[in-house]
């Protein structure tokens, strides 16, 4: 078993009422950022995960999303990273 | 009749949803510990309102992993009755116990006050003491009340009249400024698909005596005591 260190990025899916990233896309624009034209505000999560191959670390990072991290009624996510730890 | 009140690790409400029981309603009340895996004879478990898990992750995402909700599922699927208030239904709803999810109130803000919402079933377990459209006051204490789902399950919600309680004005009738978080559909309280759990954001047990402001809450304790005993 290696280790690997997944990042996962989760956020209010699309079309679901984001106040937080309407809020901040509104002060992005306040100072002067115009070209913003959407902001949502998730969670970003790492996690370090024993496995045999990166691909087994982002399988089980998935299951994690599907049970846990994110909830699969207003979010989703994706596996933004895979990196193998020393 | 017995009620158990659960207790989780930021549970604020417990206290006042005993208190509603025992004191007011005159029927036994229990607490029982998250981490319990007995319901001590329990005919209905109240899910209080509160932080529970300090709300990590999301509100209610960690507290439906407490020992006792598997107790407490088991309940639901017997087709025992759960009441589940504000953070306690934003657990049921993690828990899948009721569908849908609690997102950030629209405006931000934490909000503390007295709503009125409209009896929209007047025939499940929680309500039959209510008249359909009945309007009632009771307060809200959320940051996480907005009621979201698809579109597919809010037509069934409707289509099968699993809405129980809407937001609505003081002439009863829906509209933007009395939606307080910004719920799909105005929606405040809904019952689960066999009708034995109720999920609502406004506190019930805090609208027991008119002393403080409303006994309009009641009415869903003295329901469930008219339904389960009868």
């Amino acid at each position: 078993m290696s280790r690997y260190r997944v990042s996962v990025h989760i956020v209010p899916r699309k079309g679901i009422l984001d106040p937080q990233g309407k809020a901040v896309a509104d002060a992005l624009h306040t100072l002067g950022f115009g070209d913003v034209q959407d902001a949502r505000i998730g969670r970003h999560v790492v996690l370090d995960v024993a496995a045999s191959t990166p691909d087994a670390a982002g399988d089980a990072v998935r299951k994690m999303c599907d049970r846990l991290l994110a909830n699969p009624v207003t979010e989703d996510y994706e596996i933004a990273r895979v990196e193998g730890l020393p | 009749m017995k009620f158990g009140v659960v207790t989780f690790p930021g549970s604020n409400c417990d206290y006042d949803a005993f208190r509603a029981v025992a004191d007011v309603l005159g029927e036994q009340a229990v607490y029982l510990w998250h981490k319990s895996h007995d319901l001590e004879g329990a005919d209905v478990v109240i899910l209080p309102g509160g932080f529970a898990y300090g709300d990590y992750l999301r509100a209610g995402a960690i507290a439906r992993f407490s020992p006792i909700m598997q107790e407490v599922a088991a309940h639901a699927r017997r087709g025992g009755p759960v009441l589940a208030v504000c953070n306690g239904f934003q657990i049921a709803c993690e828990a899948g116990l009721l569908p849908g999810a609690l997102l950030r109130n629209a405006s931000l803000s934490f909000l503390s006050e007295i709503v009125r919402v409209r009896v929209e079933n007047g025939d499940t377990m929680f309500t039959n003491r209510y008249a359909p459209g009945q309007i009632l006051r009771i307060p809200i204490a959320h940051g996480d009340g907005r009621f979201t789902a698809d579109d597919e399950t809010l037509n069934r919600l409707e289509g099968e009249g699993h809405v129980a309680f809407r937001y609505v004005n003081a002439s009863g009738n829906r509209d933007a400024e009395s939606n307080p978080n910004g719920s799909m559909r105005a929606i405040a309280g809904i019952v689960s698909a066999e009708g034995n759990v109720l999920g609502l954001m406004p506190h019930p047990e805090r609208a027991v005596e008119s002393l403080v402001g409303s006994n309009d809450g009641l009415g869903i304790f003295q329901s469930m005591l008219a339904r389960v005993s009868a």
